[in-house]
Order: C-alpha cells, then structure tokens, then sequence
C-alpha cells in the first residue's frame, strides 16, 4: 500500500461518496455552532421541511455577540437588541432541535474553539465543522477541521457530510528549542510572514518536526487556529502523548475500555514514512523572535528587533501604502518606538488557561504604563476564567489595571461593546489586523501573550526577553 | 459560437487592491442580521462611507466618500467586479457574498480566491473568475473611472471578452451547471442518503466512541 499522509489517511476514512463533478461527500463527526452564522441556516432547513441528521453531533453556544460584563441575567441582560435576537435566535434553534448547548450562564460557555477541545468534544481523527474560518484550531488534535460558510452549515445539519475537494499536501517542519519567551503564536505569526497569507491557498497543512512536537496542546492550537491566515482552511498536527493525556478525562471524552479501543485507533494518526507531500517548508526555532504585525495583513508582521519596512522591501506598494497610511505608521520606524493605547488579550488564538498564566507571569508585581487606556483580559471559557481564579491569576491583571471579563469574543473583533475608539492603537493576542476589525478605524498589532502583556506594562512595543 | 451569459456580463468596477478580506466586505457590525438579504447598502462600508455606520441606520443620512468607486454614479448598476489576488481572505462569513449579490455584483473577478469565500459564491449564484496575472494587469491599466466598460462572458465555453481580448478561464462543470441551471445542493446530496446512512453504520461500528 502506498505511504499515506495524515491528511490523506483522515480524508479517507471519512469519504463517502464521490460526486459526479469530481467533489466528494465527507462525513462529519462534529458540528460547533454559535450565533451569527447560524439563523439562515436553520431558516433553511425549515424550508425545506428537515430535520437536523445527527443532534448528538452538533454542541452550540453563544459567543461572538456576547457582552464580557454583567452576565447576571444571561441573554435576556444584553443591552444591544440585535445582538440579543441573534442571540435568543440560538435558543430558540437550539430548543426547537434539542442540540446539546452552553448557555451564556453555563460556567461550559465560552468560544467555540475554546470550549470544543476543553470538553474533550474535539478528538483526534474526527472530522469538525463551524460557520467559523477559526475551526481550523481543532487540528491540533489531529483532526480534519474546517471552518465552513453558512450554506455548507445548513447542508451538514441537513445531511451530516460536506461537499468538498481534496486538497494538497503541504508539510511544515521546525526544528529545535524555542528561544526563551517565544511561543506558538509567534511561531505562527512567523510562518505566515515566510508563506504569505495565500500560502497555504489550497492545502492542507501538516505541522511537524521537534519544535510542534514539545508544544503543549494550547500551543498547538494556537498554530493551527491561524492556518486559515496562511490561506489554509484545516492544519494539523499528528496526535501523541501530550494529545493523549490532555484528552483523558474529559467530560465528552470517551473513558474506561472506550478511550483504550480510541487509543488504538488514534496512535495510527500520523503521516507515514515516505508520504509525499506537495509543498514543504522547514524552518529552524532560532530563527523565531517574537513577531509583531505592523500592518492590515496577518503577513505584514516583522521580528520585534526590526523597523517598520520601507516599501521598496515590500511586495504590493499600494496595499503596503494604504496599510501604514490606516496604521499611521511611518517607513523605518522601530517597532519598539511604537506606543499603545490598548491591550487585549483573548480570543479563539491566544485565551486559554496557559497563554493567561504567561501574560500574568509577566505583568506579576507590575502596573500599566500610564498611557494605556484600557486593558482587557477576556477568557477564552467560563471554565478558563474559574482556573483562573483558583490560581489567583486574575488578582494579578486586576492589581496590574486590566480589567477581568467574561467569556467570548469580544474585542478580537467588536461585534459586542469592547471595542477601539478611533485611531486607538492596540496590541492584540487575537489573530486579525484587519481594517475595523476591532473597532472603527482601530489600529491592531498582532503578538502573543507575553509581548502584550509586555507592551502593558511599557506602553510601547518591547522584546519580552528584556522585561 | 459565442453564447454571452447576460446574467454574469456588463460593465465593470475595479478594485485594485490584493488581499480584500470579508471584514472589508462586509464589516462586523452588519452581521448581527438573522436574514440574508439587506446588506448591499453596507458592502465595503469602511471605505464607501466617511461614518461610521450601524445596522439599524438609514444610509442615507451618512457622509459618503466620493472619491470610492462604488460611489461612483457611473457604476453604480455595475455587476462585475475586478479585483486583486486573495480575495475575500479571513473570515467564512457568506454575509460578504450576500452583500455582493445585494449590490448587484454577479461575477467577481480575481487571480485568485481564498477557499471558503470562493465556495460560498457558487453557492449564491455568483460566479468567481480566475484569470491570469497578466490578463487582470491589463484590465487595471485601461480601467477609466470616468467611462463605464463592459465585460462579456460566455459561460458555456468559458471565455471572457474584454475590448480586443479573450481570455480562457477555468471552471468546473459543475460549478458551472449550478450557475446555469441553480442546481440545489441539499437536494443532490440527499439522493446519497442511503449511502450516507451504510457509511454511517459501518463508521460507528469502528468509532463508537464518536457516537452518544
Ligand atoms: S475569537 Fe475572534 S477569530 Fe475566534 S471565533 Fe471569535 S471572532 Fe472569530
């Protein structure tokens, strides 16, 4: 039998039929749905007179349009009456189907991304799908997961496969010891500086070698919750020990004589020796310093010692132009010149458990620096925020000046309150500087949570290995 | 023979811009509808108006940023749009799509497509167009902002003609047999209910543990 990728080895075992025009139907395992891509689809199903295939498939929770305060009365307290029906528009979907769901005063709530893996609903070999390009997070499991529109959500409701394409191979290696104070997002912020944000246009992506091998499964997550900024729709890394362990005990995760007959299954994930892969990349650890992003493209991004590139180092000169124009930044600028208004930490990239205790190692026995007008720490789960508090983690963002929120999206892109006042200039855990994308002409730098917990207490863009 | 599609055809609005994510398509605040329809006032928002705007608000009311093409009076019955490489990057909203489509666009023309906008086009009727760098490089540089052009395509035999140009351009049958004919995808993969439902069976034998 020929050597077979990951990729491959997943698509196959979910391969139900191929369809006349060369597409395939997949078989899907696990079905996220939030508020926002949702309505319609549900509206279309009703249309046509069917019900949802598998309920036991499908988890729902509100998160994108939720507020991060005052969550007493859960959606009956959100002030923004939009926000709210999308929101009671969810219940009611949910209600109407019996779909397993966190409410928004489930301690369970939280980002989708967030809350699939933490409930041991996301698990390796699975094929997952969202109404959310971020679904590619879930690879870390070694699973085949896909952010989908929201007419593909109401075909997986209606038929529990997907109509999709085979896509290629791409393979990324690193390789070595990640310097100090350097993690997964600046890993990944990296690679989509080298491949471009089209890079992985039409592949799949397989993450490999030592450097992904030691990273914690947050860190995976964080690595493959920005394939789809490299252009890829799914990334993966295979399943291991670190997978295994992390899995166990999960509330949704199979247990006892399960999780043994899973276990066999899961420790043949992984690409065999010779598969052949249709792009590869290999980069070595020390080449990674922490990233910081100083445009309106994910790969407009350069290393923390560096300036502000002039446009003659750049690809696209009007695209470069208009980014720095909407940046107010200016060719030659050092990145460490650069001060802030804000600081969040959070979203579907950077909110988990971990990426709070680095942030908070950092700012420990600190304050903001005085120009910084707000800083938010929002949670990426209620659960997030409850481990949080146990370890007293959120004393210290309280004590440094950051303001402690509850669970969802929020300011990673503004679709609730937390948002940046206009020309405010913020360093952002979260995985898009997009034009608006935090608020009305809001400028976002991408970093990690050290960097931005850095740049808090600085007010400026600092190398966190100097703090 | 040429058989000019006059659903995908007619003039043209060019947006020489590489990586147009959806956020700029259509922004966030938008999103907060339950409907699919309503969005066209509010596509490229961002930049077609000197507000900031909200879902509920009359656009008409708004400061409105003349020097951006889709203001202009000339284009504004366009249906073909032309733009940079990646286009429609970053978020899956299919809002961006439905934006598009509520303007009037019906053929989105690019080098090329991030993956999951591209699918959501075809599944709303609208027909993304790959071409060549070159042959997109030459309809930027004759584009005139004060002269609406027209742009033919012939679907069936998958041409595109421009001035004194035709291009070749790629597209699947049955991508193309949806545009023709708005074939229902749901349906079509309901005739493999029988094959879903053995796959099924055979998988939760080997799987159990994915099943409740
Ligand atoms: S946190 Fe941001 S990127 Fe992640 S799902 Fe929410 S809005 Fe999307």
């Amino acid at each position: 039998m020929s050597s077979k990728t990951l990729y491959d080895k997943l698509w196959d075992a979910h391969h139900v039929a191929k369809r006349d025009d060369g597409s395939s139907l997949i078989y899907i395992d696990r079905h996220l749905i939030h508020e926002v891509t949702s309505p319609q689809a549900f509206d279309g199903l009703r249309e046509r007179k069917i019900e949802p295939w598998r309920v036991d498939s499908i988890i729902a929770t509100p998160d994108h349009n939720v507020p991060t305060e005052n969550r007493a009365k859960g959606s009956k307290g959100i002030s923004d009456s939009t926000s709210k029906l999308q929101v009671l528009t969810l219940e009611e979907n949910v209600k109407k189907y019996d779909l397993n769901f966190f409410s928004l005063g489930d301690e369970r709530q939280g980002i989708v991304h967030v809350i699939g893996p933490e409930q041991g609903l996301t698990l390796p070999g699975m094929t997952v799908v969202c109404g959310d390009s971020h679904t590619s997070t879930h690879g870390a499991f070694g699973a085949l997961a896909m952010g989908i529109g929201t007419s593909e959500v109401e075909h997986v409701l209606a038929t529990q496969c997907l109509i999709a394409y085979k896509q290629k191979n791409m393979r990324i290696n690193i390789e070595g010891d990640l310097l100090e104070r350097v993690s997964a997002k600046d890993v990944t912020m990296f690679i989509i500086g080298q491949i471009g944000t089209a890079g992985g246009t039409g592949f799949n992506i397989e993450y490999a070698g030592s450097t992904i091998e030691n990273l914690s499964m947050e860190g995976r997550m964080t690595l493959c919750n920005m394939s789809i900024e490299a252009g890829a729709r799914s990334g993966m890394v295979a399943p291991d020990q670190t997978t295994f362990d992390y899995i166990k005990g999960k509330p949704f995760a199979p247990s006892g004589d399960q999780f043994d007959k899973a276990l066999d299954t899961w420790i043949s994930l992984k690409s065999d020796p010779g598969a052949v892969f249709d792009n590869e990349f290999s980069f070595s650890s020390e080449q990674i310093l922490p990233q910081v992003t100083w445009g309106t493209s994910p790969e407009m991004v350069s290393s923390i010692d560096e300036k502000v590139p002039e446009p003659r180092d750049f690809k696209n000169k009007e695209n470069y132009e208009d980014a720095l124009n909407y940046m107010g930044l200016k060719p030659g600028t050092k990145l460490t010149d650069i001060s802030l208004d804000q600081i969040f930490i959070g979203s579907c990239t950077n909110s988990r458990i971990e990426d709070l205790r680095i942030a908070a190692e950092i700012l420990k026995g600190n304050k903001l620096a005085k120009n910084i007008k707000r800083a938010l720490v929002v949670p990426g789960s209620g659960l997030v925020k409850k481990q949080a508090e146990e370890e007293g983690l959120h004393e210290i963002f309280i004590n440094a000046g950051f303001s402690w929120r509850d669970a969802g999206c929020s300011m990673c892109l503004g679709m609730n309150p937390d948002q940046l006042n206009q020309e405010e200039r913020c360093a952002s855990t979260s995985n898009r500087n997009f034009e608006g994308r935090q608020g009305y002409k809001g400028r976002t730098h991408l970093v990690s949570p050290a960097m931005a917990a850095a740049a808090a207490i600085e007010g400026r863009f600092i190398d966190v290995r100097e703090i | 023979m040429k058989q000019i599609s006059n659903e995908f055809s007619g003039t043209f609005i060019c947006l020489d811009k590489s990586n147009v994510d959806t956020d700029q398509i259509i922004p966030k605040q938008f999103l907060k509808s339950i409907k699919k329809t309503g969005f066209g006032d509010n596509l490229f928002d961002g930049w077609r108006y000197l507000d900031e705007g909200s879902i509920d608000q009359e656009t008409s009311s708004r400061r409105v940023n003349k020097d951006f093409i889709f203001n202009n009076k000339l284009f504004t019955d366009s249906n073909i749009l032309v733009s940079g490489e990646n286009f429609g990057c970053g978020s899956s909203r299919e809002h961006a799509v439905w934006a598009l489509k509520d303007f009037g666009i019906k053929t989105v023309i690019s080098e090329s497509f991030a993956d999951i906008f591209y699918n959501n086009c075809f599944k709303n009727g609208l027909l993304a167009l790959c071409l060549k760098k070159s042959e997109i490089s030459k309809i930027f540089e004759n584009f005139n902002e004060n002269s609406a052009q027209s742009i033919e395509i012939d679907l069936i035999n998958q041409v595109l003609y421009y001035g004194d140009s035709e291009f070749k351009f790629e597209l699947d049958d049955y991508k193309k047999k949806c545009l023709l004919e708005g074939l229902d995808e749901i349906g079509a993969s309901l005739k493999f209910t029988d094959q879903i439902k053995s796959f099924e069976k055979n998988y939760q034998i080997k799987n159990p543990w994915l099943f409740k």
